[in-house]
C-alpha cells in the first residue's frame, strides 16, 4: 500500500498541482493582507483615533441605521439585530473582536474562505485523481497489474486525504507568514467569545465562554478540515463517475456555488439543510452567526455532511471495483 | 514438454445487449506466438480486455498459468503482460519514472530489473526524458519494457505495430520471435495486417463478428491453399484440357490458375504435351493469408447471420 501512495504522490508532484495551489493561495492572501491594511486606515481617518472601541461603536451605529430601512428583508433582519447584540456584547466586556495581528487575519480568511474557496483548491486534486487516468489511458495499465482494484481506490483517496491536510495547512501557513509582514505576528493569547446561541433574532449570552484565540483558531482549522475532507471526497466520487474530468468539475462547481447562494434564500425551505452545500460554513456556528434555516446546528450539519461523505466512498469504491473499463 | 499458459474456455461479451463476442475458445501454449486475425470491430479488442480483466465476460471462463483471472485476479495477472491499445503511459513522467512507477506494483522488481529491460528494448539513451517527447515507436517499446517488467509467461499485444515504419514493425517482429524462442514465453498478438500475422506467428486464429472461424498452423493453413499458375498456347485447347483434369479459373490476362498438387501437376503437364500445347510458364503460387482470409470471412459471414 505504501508503494501504491508513493506512486500517486509521485504523479501529484510531477504535475505541480501542489504548486499551483501554493500560488493561489499566495496571492490571494496578499490580495486580502493589502485590503485589510487599507480598511484599517480608511476607518483610522474617519474616526480621527486608533482607538478599537470607537470603531466598534461606529459599527454598531451603522447597522442599527440599516435596521431602520424599511427595505431590507426579514432575514437580514434577523442577522444585523444578532450581529449588533454580539458586537454590543463584546463592548460591554471591553474585548476587541478583531484585535489587530497574523493570528486575528489567519482567522477571518480561513473562516471566510471555509465554504467556497478552500472547496475549491480541493477541487483542483480530486476532480481528476481517478478521471485523468482514463482520459490519459492509463488506467488500462494501472488495473492489469496484479493488485486489487480496491487497493488502487485506496492509495488515491489515502493521496487525496493528504494533499488534503497539506492544502489546508498551507493556507494556514501561508496566511500567516505573509500577513504578518503587515500586521505583526502576535494574537495568539487574544481573548473571543464563543458559546453565542441564536435563536431568531435574539441572542442568548448564558453560555458564553472566553477562549485564547489559538485554541479558536485551531477548532476553525478542524472544521475547515472537516469540510474539506467531504467535499473532496465527493469530487473525488464525480471522478470515478464521470470519466471526464471537465464535466465533474463543472459538476461539483455548480453544487458549491448553488450552495453559496442557497445559503441566502432557503430559510422557508425546511428540507434543504439535508443538501450537503449548505452545511459547509461550520466555523459560522463557533462565531453565534444564524444558520441559514433554524434548527440547524453544529451537530446537525456535520451528520449531515458525515452521510455524505459515507455514501461518496461507498459509491464510489462500488462502482470502482467493478466497472468494466474500455 | 509445452504446457498450456492460456486458455480460453467459451467466452461471450454482450455489451448493451449486442452480442459482441459469442462464444469463442482457445488455447496458448509456451514458446508460441499465437495470432488474432480479424477486420475492424470483429471484437480483437474486446477479447483482449475481457483477457486482461479490464471488463467481466458475461459468461466463460479465462485461466492463465491456472489462475481464473476472475477468482484469482492477482495470481493470474502476476504471470501476464499487456499492451491494450496503445501503451498509454504517464506523458509527465519520465520513462524511468513510469517503469518504476508500475515496478512498485509488483512484487520484487528492483532496479536491476528496469536497468534489465530498458536494456532489452533499446531505451537506454532516452530513458530519463519524459515521455511526452518520446517518438511513437519509442511509447511503444516502453509499453513492451514495462509489459515484461515481472517477467511475464503470458504477453498479450493488441496491434503492436501499428503506427511503426517498416523498419520498427521489422525490429517489433524480431525481438518478439526472440523472446518466444529465448525466453519461453507465449504471446497473444492481435492485428488486422495479414502480413504481419503470417511473418510473426505459428498459429492463428481467424475472428469475425464475434466468432472465431478457424485456428489453425499459419503453414497448413496456407499449403491447403496452394495454387499453380499456368500460361499456356494456345489457351483455348490449353483450357479444354485442363478443365477436362481439375477446376480452372481464368484470370484477366489470360493465365490459367488450378490447385496445387505436387502428384498430379506432371501428369497434367505431360497430357497437355502430349496434346501439342505449349507450357509457357508454370508457377506454384503460395498464398498470402489476405486471399485465405477474404476467402473464411466471406463464406464464413454468411454462415453466422
Ligand atoms: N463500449 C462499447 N459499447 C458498445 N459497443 C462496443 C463497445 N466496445 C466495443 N464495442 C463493439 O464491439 C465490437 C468489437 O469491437 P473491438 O474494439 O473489439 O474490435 P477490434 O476487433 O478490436 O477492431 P479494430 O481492429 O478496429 O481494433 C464492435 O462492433 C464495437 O462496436
Ligand atoms: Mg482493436
Amino acid at each position: 500500500m505504501n508503494n501504491l501512495i508513493l506512486n500517486e504522490m509521485m504523479k501529484l508532484v510531477a504535475r505541480k498541482r501542489l504548486l499551483v495551489i501554493g500560488a493561489i493561495v499566495g496571492i490571494l492572501v496578499i490580495l486580502f493582507t493589502f485590503a485589510q491594511y487599507k480598511e484599517v486606515q480608511t476607518q483610522r481617518e474617519k474616526l480621527g483615533s486608533d482607538d478599537w472601541r470607537a470603531s466598534l461603536q461606529q459599527q454598531i451605529i451603522d447597522m442599527q441605521n440599516r435596521l431602520g430601512s424599511s427595505r431590507i428583508s426579514d432575514d437580514w433582519r434577523e442577522q444585523i439585530q444578532v450581529s449588533v447584540q454580539q458586537l454590543q456584547f463584546y463592548l460591554d466586556q471591553d474585548i476587541n473582536p478583531s484585535e489587530p495581528g497574523a493570528v486575528t487575519f489567519v482567522r477571518m480568511f480561513i473562516e471566510n474562505s471555509s465554504d467556497l474557496f478552500i472547496p475549491l483548491l480541493i477541487m483542483i486534486v480530486a476532480s481528476d485523481l481517478v478521471s485523468s487516468e482514463h482520459t490519459l489511458g492509463s488506467v488500462k495499465l494501472l488495473l492489469t497489474r496484479p493488485v486489487k482494484r480496491w487497493r488502487i481506490l485506496l492509495s488515491k483517496y489515502i493521496t487525496l486525504l493528504m494533499a488534503t491536510s497539506l492544502i489546508v495547512a498551507m493556507t494556514g501557513l501561508l496566511s500567516y507568514g505573509l500577513s504578518g509582514i503587515v500586521f505583526g505576528y502576535h494574537g495568539w493569547n487574544a481573548p473571543i467569545i464563543t458559546g453565542f446561541l441564536v435563536d431568531g433574532g435574539d441572542v442568548d449570552t448564558s453560555s458564553i465562554r472566553l477562549i485564547s484565540q489559538w485554541k479558536f483558531v485551531l477548532m476553525d482549522f478542524g472544521l475547515v478540515w472537516f469540510v474539506a475532507v467531504v467535499v473532496g471526497t465527493l469530487a473525488f466520487m464525480l471522478s470515478v463517475l464521470i470519466r471526464s474530468t471537465a464535466a465533474s468539475m463543472g459538476v461539483m462547481l455548480a453544487a458549491l456555488i448553488s450552495g453559496a447562494i442557497l445559503n441566502n434564500m432557503v430559510s422557508s425551505w425546511e428540507s434543504a439543510k439535508y443538501l450537503f452545500m449548505v452545511n459547509l460554513k461550520l466555523t459560522n456556528y463557533l462565531n453565534g452567526v444564524a444558520p441559514p434555516i433554524t434548527g440547524m446546528t453544529l451537530f446537525s450539519s456535520m451528520s449531515v455532511l458525515l452521510v455524505w461523505w459515507a455514501a461518496a466512498l461507498v459509491l464510489s469504491f462500488f462502482v470502482f471495483t467493478r466497472q468494466d473499463v474500455y | 514438454m509445452s504446457a498450456t499458459t492460456l486458455s480460453v474456455r467459451n467466452l461471450t461479451k454482450t455489451i448493451k445487449k449486442h452480442k459482441v463476442i459469442k462464444g469463442i475458445s482457445f488455447e496458448l501454449k509456451e514458446g508460441e506466438v499465437f495470432g488474432f486475425l480479424g477486420p475492424n470491430g470483429a471484437g480483437k479488442t474486446t477479447t483482449i480486455r475481457m483477457l486482461v480483466g479490464l471488463i467481466r465476460p458475461t459468461s466463460g471462463t479465462i485461466e492463465i498459468c491456472g489462475y481464473d483471472v476472475k477468482k484469482n485476479f492477482t495470481k493470474a495477472m502476476a504471470n501476464l503482460g499487456c499492451i491494450v491499445e496503445n501503451p498509454e503511459l504517464y506523458p509527465y513522467l519520465s520513462g524511468t519514472d513510469n517503469l518504476l512507477h508500475f515496478a512498485r506494483m509488483l512484487p520484487s522488481v528492483d532496479a536491476k530489473r528496469i536497468a534489465e529491460v530498458v536494456d532489452m528494448v533499446k531505451l537506454t539513451e532516452r530513458i530519463d526524458d519524459k515521455v511526452k517527447t518520446y517518438s511513437l515507436g519509442m511509447r511503444q517499446r516502453l509499453g513492451i519494457a514495462q509489459a515484461l517488467l515481472n517477467r511475464p509467461k503470458v504477453l498479450i499485444l493488441d496491434e503492436p505495430t501499428n503506427g511503426l515504419d517498416p523498419a520498427g514493425i521489422r525490429q517489433m517482429r524480431v525481438f518478439i520471435r526472440e523472446l518466444a524462442e529465448k525466453e519461453g514465453l507465449s504471446v497473444l498478438v492481435s492485428s488486422h495486417l495479414l502480413s504481419e500475422i503470417q511473418l510473426l506467428c505459428d498459429r492463428v486464429a481467424i475472428i469475425t463478428k464475434g466468432n472465431i472461424i478457424t485456428v489453425d498452423t499459419v503453414e497448413s493453413l496456407l499449403s491447403s491453399q496452394e495454387q499453380a499458375i499456368w500460361q499456356l498456347d494456345p489457351s483455348v485447347k490449353g483450357r479444354e484440357i485442363l478443365e477436362s483434369l481439375t477446376e480452372v479459373t481464368t484470370l484477366d490476362d489470360g493465365y490459367m490458375v488450378t490447385p496445387y498438387d505436387s502428384t498430379q501437376i506432371p501428369k497434367w503437364n505431360a497430357a497437355l504435351v502430349h496434346a501439342g500445347v505449349q507450357v509457357l510458364q508454370l508457377n506454384r503460387k503460395i498464398p498470402v493469408l489476405e486471399d485465405l482470409f477474404l476467402q473464411l470471412t466471406d463464406t464464413g459471414g454468411a454462415h453466422i447471420e
